[in-house]
């Protein structure tokens, strides 16, 4: 990178009991969120669960009805979007349409007055970083999909703010472009070491880039963590099922017979059990009688859609193996890897020592 | 092959025989008989050259019509451009009972050329007008504003600008509706203000209306003078007479038809020399999608 661009450093962001609503929705219920300085976090939940509103309160284009946004030390809950030290990536990239690249990067330098040698320093040092130095004469509309995104990013980027709010930048790229560009940003992060908030209802995609994963459902805040403590220990039965392809599945205790009866009994409520494709082996010496459903061919693993009794289970089998649909298989699994949930409220139930030894006799 | 062609002319025929009937050979013969003298009774046409071209430049009339007509294009074009530009942006802030609003804008547009001038006449009558009743509140005296030389130009320019605005605002709000309030807020987070954000973004990006505005205000400064005939009627001494209202007087009140068509002529040919203008100079500085 050159000196024109050193890396700056990003600043936390403090989001506490954020409320939203309009007339008659409410969109976020008090939201408690931390974002570490120069820290990739992802705000992953289905469509409508408020994501975008969570943002746009961040990057001050929304005010919330209730609660303290901080950045830094400061509270910024009444200060405007430009004063808050941070950038925007839209789902739908906002160029300028009648403005070349350039002028579009430039668009709030210029805005800001700065001096003319400074802002061509800037663009040159961006425009390189960003593979763009020959597209600057053109116009957005004379631009593919991908080299847009690259446009919106290098705006965002070039005034060195020390926070970037994207909002689904690569929901509108093919899938190939789409796994190059999530490379590529995480890449851009790390080296300018800015604090990403990250905006997606693609799991893969949080999981795959994230520093932080904070899963919303419905306006609440499901769980907060690594991607990788997210997938492992799933806090409740949404995010058991929001996360992985395929999810976990769940299903009812006493598709594990007597024991699963037992394992209820000893939790003292009706259960869901839950777990991942690859935890769970076609193995002659199963205890768990199932019948193939389906069997979905997809190169390196086989899926296969298990009927154990009238529940589905889902397993992650070789390639290479060879299972038809409507055959008899017989299932195991590691005793450790099964999820306990409480079915009525859908929350994660530890299961004791005991209960793995139990299981595993 | 053969048959398409044969098809294709018959399916554009009707379109075609209206458009010829009505406009072009209509159109050369104006430019014909703008070359020949006027009939009268037992004395046909003959040819005379640009004789009747010369005498307008004799016409203290028509060099009158001409000057009142570039005064009021002038005023009317800017004036209602801007004044639509002006009630679209406010329209298009979203702000409640705008609907009332917008409709009331609209309403000039609809109303034929014809009621538009009986409501302004109510409006400029001396001592029982809106607008002398208003001057009355404050102790101002009657005003004829329509029987003054100085001032009656300005009364049917009112009016003209009254009614285009509102039509000229409808295709503002639709090209303003078009913007994606993205680009709002991506300036927003840049710091432009309000003004930044209306000189580097909207009006660049609302040019091709504009351009299609300023044609049609070009047009309609020459071509809508229906309400100087309820109002004026030129008058008085000839002070509001525009270019098109004396064509008419001269054709179809005078007969005069020679004198006529060559002032039809040099209209055309002026409206043709700015279309091309705006064309060939303004059409590459505008961004198109
Ligand atoms: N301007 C608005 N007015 C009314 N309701 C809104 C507005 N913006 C968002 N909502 C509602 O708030 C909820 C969350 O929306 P949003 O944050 O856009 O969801 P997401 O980005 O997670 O898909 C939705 O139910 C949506 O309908
Ligand atoms: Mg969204």
């Amino acid at each position: 990178m050159s000196a024109a661009h050193p890396a700056h450093h990003g600043r936390s962001i403090e989001l506490q009991s954020i409320s939203k609503s309009w007339d008659q929705t409410k969109a976020l219920d008090s939201v408690n969120i931390s974002i570490p300085a120069g820290s990739f976090t992802a705000l992953l939940g289905p469509s409508g669960c408020g994501k975008s509103t969570l943002l746009r309160i961040i990057a001050g284009l929304e005010t919330a009805t209730e609660g303290t946004v901080r950045i830094g030390d400061e509270d910024v809950t009444r200060r405007p979007p430009d004063k808050r030290d941070l950038s925007m990536v839209f789902q739908s990239y906002a160029l300028f349409p009648h403005l070349d690249v350039a002028e579009n990067i430039i668009f709030g330098l210029k805005t800001r007055k700065e001096p003319k040698k400074q802002r061509t320093e800037k663009l040159l040092a961006v425009a390189e970083l960003m593979g763009l130095e020959k597209l600057l004469d053109r116009k957005p509309g004379a631009l593919s999909g991908g080299q847009q995104q690259r446009v919106a990013l290098a705006r965002a980027v070039i005034a060195e703010r020390s926070i970037c709010l994207m909002d689904e930048p690569l929901s509108n790229l093919d899938a190939k472009l789409r796994h190059e560009m999530r490379v590529e940003l995480r890449a851009l992060q790390q080296k300018l070491g800015f604090t990403m908030v990250y905006v997606t209802h693609d799991q893969a995609e949080a999981i795959t880039m994230a520093d932080q994963v904070v899963l919303l459902n419905a306006g609440q805040v499901e769980q907060v963590d690594a991607p990788r403590a997210l997938y492992d220990a799933p806090r409740s039965t949404f995010a058991a099922r929001f996360i992985g392809t395929p999810p976990m599945s769940l299903f009812e205790a006493s598709a594990l017979g007597d024991m699963g009866r037992q394992l209820s009994r000893d939790a003292g409520t009706e259960l869901l059990l839950g777990l991942r494709p690859e935890a769970v082996t076609p193995n002659e010496k199963g205890h768990l009688k199932a019948t193939i459903a389906a069997a979905e061919f997809q190169g390196a693993d086989t899926m296969l859609d298990c009927l154990v009794g009238d529940e589905m289970i889902t397993v992650r089998a070789s390639g290479r193996s060879h299972f038809a649909a409507g055959s008899p298989v017989s299932l195991s699994f590691a005793p450790e890897e099964l999820a306990l949930f409480d079915k009525a409220s859908g929350a994660r139930l530890i299961k004791s020592q005991k209960l793995v030894e139990a299981l595993r006799s | 092959m053969r048959r398409d062609w044969i098809y294709a002319l018959l399916l554009l025929l009707p379109a075609m025989v209206l458009l010829m009937g009505f406009t072009h050979i209509p159109a050369i013969e104006t430019v014909i008989s703008s070359f020949f003298s006027t009939p009268h009774g037992r004395r046909p046409a003959h040819f005379v050259g640009i004789d009747n071209y010369l005498y307008l430049l004799e016409d203290d009339v028509f060099i009158r019509s001409c000057w009142n007509n570039l005064i009021y294009a002038a005023i009317t074009i800017p004036a209602s451009i801007i004044i639509a530009l002006v009630m679209a942006l406010f329209v298009h802030s979203r702000m409640a009972g705008l609907s009332f609003l917008r409709m009331a804008y609209f309403t000039p547009t609809v109303l034929p050329m014809i009621a538009v001038g009986n409501i302004w006449l109510f409006f400029f009558t001396p001592s029982f007008g809106l607008i002398d009743q208003i001057r009355a509140l404050f102790d101002l005296p009657a005003q004829n504003w329509m029987g003054d030389p100085d001032t009656v130009l300005y009364t049917v320019l009112v009016v003209a600008v009254w009614k285009n605005a509102g039509f000229f605002m409808i295709f503002y709000l639709a090209a303003l509706q078009t913007i994606p309030e993205p680009l709002r807020e991506a300036a927003k987070l840049e710091g432009a203000g309000r003004w930044t954000f209306f000189r580097r973004v909207t009006l660049p990006l609302i040019m091709p209306t504009t351009l299609f505005i300023l044609v049609n205000a070009i047009i309609n400064s020459v071509r809508l003078i229906d309400h100087i005939f309820i109002m004026t009627l030129g008058g008085p001494n000839n002070a509001s007479r525009l270019l098109l209202y004396h064509i008419y007087e001269t054709a179809f009140e005078y007969w005069d038809t020679a004198s006529a068509s060559a002032m039809t002529v040099v209209i055309l040919f002026v409206l043709s020399l700015l279309a091309i203008g705006q064309f060939f100079w303004l059409d590459r500085k505008v961004h198109y999608k």
